[in-house]
């Protein structure tokens, strides 16, 4: 299990590669997320954490999903600062011998990151700055796994 | 008591400081938010929508009405956005 939380870049293909561990495992899953230049004018996402609870979070949370599927492996990434446009924020990446498994527990990984982990996105435009507000979306995708 | 209070994202900016001590008397978070909304008007602000307001008490999520104990680290912030 690999959690990181830092502002530097990573490189997706080595943190992919290091799943790939022995003939049993069949299935690595990676999941990228990027800063998306919304209508053109974004300059920067500056992303705000909670330096001591984040690690924690993360780190109870790839242990849930490693005690509800049957993983090999799990990477969970997540930068701060500001980003340019285009710039990865954050991975997760699961590996399991099946696909199901390691599909299910990224998707999980990534429902949990969006609302419970404590990072906040600020966007600055042309035009300003403005918080990212959550979404019941999100929420919603959350509890979906708590039935 | 003595604790140490945290803001973040636009709670944060509003309240003008990322971090604070705070000596109270209160039994649960919303008492530690009443103490701090009747300071200044900064906090009442900040404080001005409850639903848009998450807790942390040290560096677990709890709900609002949750009770302070012998808390070191309490934090305050929006809905998170991650991922």
């Amino acid at each position: 299990m690999r959690v990181v939380v830092a502002p530097e870049d990573f490189d997706l293909g080595a943190e992919a590669a290091r799943l790939e561990d022995g003939p049993e495992i069949g299935a690595v899953v990676t999941f990228t997320g990027r800063v998306r230049n919304v209508g053109g004018t974004l300059r920067h996402m500056t992303i705000e954490h909670y330096p001591g609870m984040t690690e924690r979070a993360l780190t109870r949370i790839a242990e849930e999903a490693a005690d509800r599927w049957p993983l090999t492996g799990i990477v969970v990434l997540h930068r701060h600062g500001e980003l340019a446009p285009g710039a990865r924020i954050m991975m997760v990446a699961t590996a399991s011998r099946h696909r199901e498994a390691a599909f299910q527990a990224a998707s999980f990984l990534m429902d949990y990151l969006k609302s419970r982990a404590p990072f906040w996105k600020k966007e600055v435009t042309e035009d300003g700055a403005e918080w990212v507000a959550a979404t019941e979306a999100d929420e919603a995708a959350l509890n979906s796994w708590m039935d | 008591m003595k604790v140490q209070v945290l803001y973040f994202a636009w709670l944060r900016e509003r309240i003008g400081q990322g971090r604070e001590t705070v000596e109270t008397e209160a039994h649960s978070v919303a008492d530690l938010i009443e103490e701090l909304r009747a300071r200044e008007e900064r906090y009442a602000l900040a404080f001005s929508d409850m639903s848009a307001v998450r807790c942390a008490v040290d560096q677990t999520l709890v709900p609002l009405e949750a009770p302070l104990g012998d808390a070191r680290e309490v934090a305050f912030f929006p809905p998170m956005t991650g991922g």
